[in-house]
């Protein structure tokens, strides 16, 4: 179900050097055509539909059509993604509607501290099973 | 043929940027993302300096890039001897019991991380009922009751897992590039394709070289030691959907085999490179049917209603089936053997009978409740295989309603999740009875020193998913400190010259450049090959030949050779790839590492001459599980100086008791 991009939503991020489509897909398909100042997919069939361009895009310019291999049209699928929760409208090929919405993490974004409250490393356990944090682990 | 090389005569030289490291993290999913927490906590007091080097962005890449709905490894109660035993039925009798040990004696401890980083976590509330991970409940470690959907899994919300796990990554990197004074220790959207040896030790690690994907830049990361942790291999095979439907795989498109091909041609041992995990899944979505099969206890049969799992239970059994996962149920692969006997009895389309399981659920629930139910049977999608709901809205099929087709996939590599292909390590060093082949040295260390692996990078450890891989990483990563500290006065160098790495890596330029105007199109042009028609060949070749989807799985002697021919020529044209832009040259690299990747599958089904893994692969003319004298590991290596691949047998050592 490769990702596209709507021609009147997009804005190219404004010019920057690169759009956030471009930064977050995780196969590099996402491509700034700089004549127009709109992303595409440049590889739609190596589209795992990872939905990351999708929950990115700062103008909700990006949807996803059915693999036409096997998908027919008309059904989607939209997510809205917050900073807590995550809102899924799933539009089927009738014209039924599904919404869900499923929290996403519990802490604020930016705000995890992985050595807060964590003990130092201790050297003289660098040889033995067990983590940083972990001296004590079970015995085979 | 004559062969390319590349004298920067025609494509643009790239700028060589080398970068020095003690440690250095290739890959950004899970276990190298375990890895940079770990070791920055140990190495930065030393002074020991970390660089991650990922392909994509580490917020989502690797396999957890869309997410999860469930940890699949999460111990709690259950004593690891008990994990060890599922993982060896699972996986016919042949697993490493000490790593695969050593994984479950660590990898709660992960979990308990992810949800102190704010991974929502499913939990059972006093009355039954479930809690989805942002209510007010007890931590994990507080006493608080995870949602089993299995005996090892637990529910969780994980759309944003990846972004979560890669954000405390990030900060212990930049803890450590503080604390030792470096300029830049995380980089993105490069890829590393090559390893090489030091110059004054043909079997260590000295150096690995990469490029970006963005800019004309060339990377020569010099370091101590190293962790491969780039994931497994996908679209070797031809897939089931070739159009853009190969896109929607079902492990993560961009695995191409990394680690196992950079691993290889090293020089490091391989191992079980014969198996395979070919998932049943809900047909071309790919959705995920664990949940459905644990959480709902939904049931799947041929469209006659009946139970290919009871049907072909005793004739299964009694071929292939010693091993099982528990003592009612046969393992995974001979569970796909099960469906396919009704498949090639013309008795599909098999049916997962998601309305059944439902109907049985609302008997017991009210309305309220039900819609929370159906909510969560939507989430499984949702969190980790969106394309799966799209599939069914397009088709509109409500699971409440009605069934859904299942069938098995193509065939991927890996080593983390339900299979066991993967390089062979060093193990724990305190499991008794351990053979002295399983701990040579350093945990997850392979037989390249200073080369390290984990995640789908280690072999005969299967069942570790993302949390083990997470995990397994800190294993990993903490041993490579001890490495760094044994070595202090080790300095990498390499025998070729820096610019010698580059026209290795901008290879495919040169040749597309040179040639490109030969023909008035540059996609049909007899002096080079584009990757997506290498890819194509290779899917063919794998296909037909390796026991792919249009053989129904199966191979043999014979094929195998007539494969291994047509490989050997794919690997020369390989040299011949072309690529007009950096996101082709990506292209390129990632189908040369699935070519190596490839050809050591293809090389181990040859040389064990039984059928270990049915349901996954059949060696029509070995087709029998034959313990006498396969009960073993499958080891292979390239011999880099000989240029040839040595097989050889290795013992496998019951270390858990029955």
């Amino acid at each position: 179900m490769p990702s596209f991009v709507m021609t009147e939503k997009c804005d190219g991020c404004k010019g920057q050097e690169r759009t956030a489509c471009m930064y977050i897909c995780p196969n590099d398909l996402m491509k700034l055509d700089r004549d127009r100042m709109k992303a595409f997919n440049q590889e739609p069939e190596q589209c795992w539909e990872c939905y990351n361009c999708v929950k990115i895009c700062p103008q909700q310019a990006i949807e996803v059509r059915g693999y036409q291999d096997f998908c027919p049209l008309g059904g989607n699928v939209i997510p809205m993604r917050g900073s807590d929760s995550i809102m899924w409208t799933v539009k089927f090929r009738n014209g039924a509607l599904k919404r869900f919405k499923f929290p996403i993490r519990t802490t604020a974004e930016g705000s995890v501290d992985p050595f807060k409250g964590k003990p130092e490393a201790d050297f003289n356990n660098v040889k033995k099973p067990g983590f940083f944090n972990l001296t004590e682990v079970r015995k085979f | 043929m004559e062969l390319e090389t590349c004298t920067f005569s025609y494509c643009q030289r790239p700028e060589i940027i080398e970068v020095e490291a003690d440690i250095l993290l290739i890959g950004g999913g899970m276990a190298n993302c375990g890895a940079a927490f770990e070791a920055a906590r140990w190495a930065t007091p030393k002074g020991l300096k970390i660089v991650m080097v990922d392909k994509a962005a580490t917020d989502r890449s690797g396999a957890v890039a869309m997410g999860l709905s469930a940890i699949n490894t999460y111990m709690g109660e259950n004593d690891p001897k008990d994990y060890v035993k599922m993982v060896r039925g699972d996986l016919m009798g042949i697993i490493r019991e000490d790593l695969v040990y050593d994984v479950g004696r660590h990898v709660d401890d992960s979990v308990h991380l992810f949800e102190e980083w704010g991974l929502p976590v499913w939990k059972r509330a006093d009355d039954g009922h479930t809690l989805d991970g942002a209510q007010p409940a007890k931590k994990l470690t507080e006493g608080g009751k995870p949602v089993r959907s299995g005996k090892w899994q637990i529910m969780i919300n994980g759309e944003s897992y990846k972004v979560i796990v890669a954000e405390a990554a990030k900060k212990a990197l930049e803890f450590n590039r503080v604390g030792t004074g470096m300029a830049q220790n995380h980089y993105e959207r490069v890829f590393i394709v090559e390893l090489f040896p030091d110059a004054n030790d043909s079997n260590r690690v000295a150096a690995a070289a990469g490029f970006s994907v963005r800019e004309n830049k060339a990377y020569i990361f010099k370091a101590k030691c190293m962790l491969l942790a780039a994931g497994g291999a996908v679209n070797c095979f031809r897939p089931r959907s070739v159009a853009e439907g190969q896109g929607r795989a079902w492990y993560p498109v961009w695995n191409s085999g990394s680690t196992y091909a950079m691993a290889a041609q090293l020089g490091a041992e391989l191992v079980l490179m014969e198996n395979r995990f070919v998932p049943a899944r809900f047909k071309d979505g790919y959705g995920p049917v664990g949940a459905w099969f644990l959480f709902f206890k939904a049931k799947a049969t041929n469209s006659l209603g009946e139970d290919y799992c009871v049907t072909h239970f005793e004739s299964s059994k009694a071929k292939y089936g010693k091993y099982c996962s528990d003592p009612h149920k046969l393992g995974t692969a001979i569970r796909n053997h099960m469906m396919m006997c009704d498949m090639k009895l013309g008795k599909g389309p098999i049916l997962m009978n998601t309305h059944l399981a439902m109907d049985e659920l609302a008997k017991t629930m009210d309305a309220k409740q039900i819609k929370h139910l159906e909510a969560e049977a939507w989430e499984d999608f949702l969190d980790m295989c969106i394309g799966q709901a799209g599939v069914w809205a397009a088709m509109n099929i409500d699971p409440s309603k009605t069934p859904s087709e299942i069938m098995p996939t193509e065939p991927y590599l890996l080593g983390s999740h339900a299979g066991c292909a993967g390089i062979w390590v060093s193990g724990p060093d305190d499991i008794a009875g351990a053979p002295k082949e399983w701990n040579w040295g350093y945990n997850r260390m392979t037989t390249v020193k200073g080369l390290f692996t984990a995640g789908d990078g280690v072999g005969a450890s299967g069942h570790k998913f993302s949390s083990g891989s997470h995990a397994e990483g800190r294993i990993a990563a903490k041993a490579m400190v001890s490495f760094c500290l044994d070595n202090k006065d080790y300095k990498p160098t390499v025998k070729k010259t820096n610019d010698e790495l580059a026209a290795e890596l901008y290879l495919p330029f040169e040749i597309y450049e040179k040639y490109k105007n030969y023909s008035t199109d540059t996609a049909t042009n007899p002096y080079y090959i584009r990757p997506k028609m290498l890819q194509a060949r290779l899917q063919k070749i794998m296909d037909e030949y390796v026991g792919g989807i249009s053989t129904y799985y199966m191979t043999s002697k014979t094929m195998l050779d007539a494969g291994l021919k047509q490989l050997d020529l794919l690997k020369e044209d390989a040299a011949k790839m072309a690529a007009a832009d950096l996101h082709e040259l990506m292209r390129c690299w990632e189908n040369y590492h699935r070519i190596w990747t490839s050809e050591s599958h293809a090389r181990h089904i040859l040389f064990r001459e039984d059928t270990r893994y049915p349901g996954y692969y059949y060696r029509g003319d070995f087709d029998f599980v034959d313990d006498e004298n396969w009960r073993c590991f499958t080891i292979s290596k390239w011999d880099v100086q000989n240029k040839k691949w040595i097989f050889s047998k290795r013992d496998y050592v019951q270390l858990v008791p029955d």
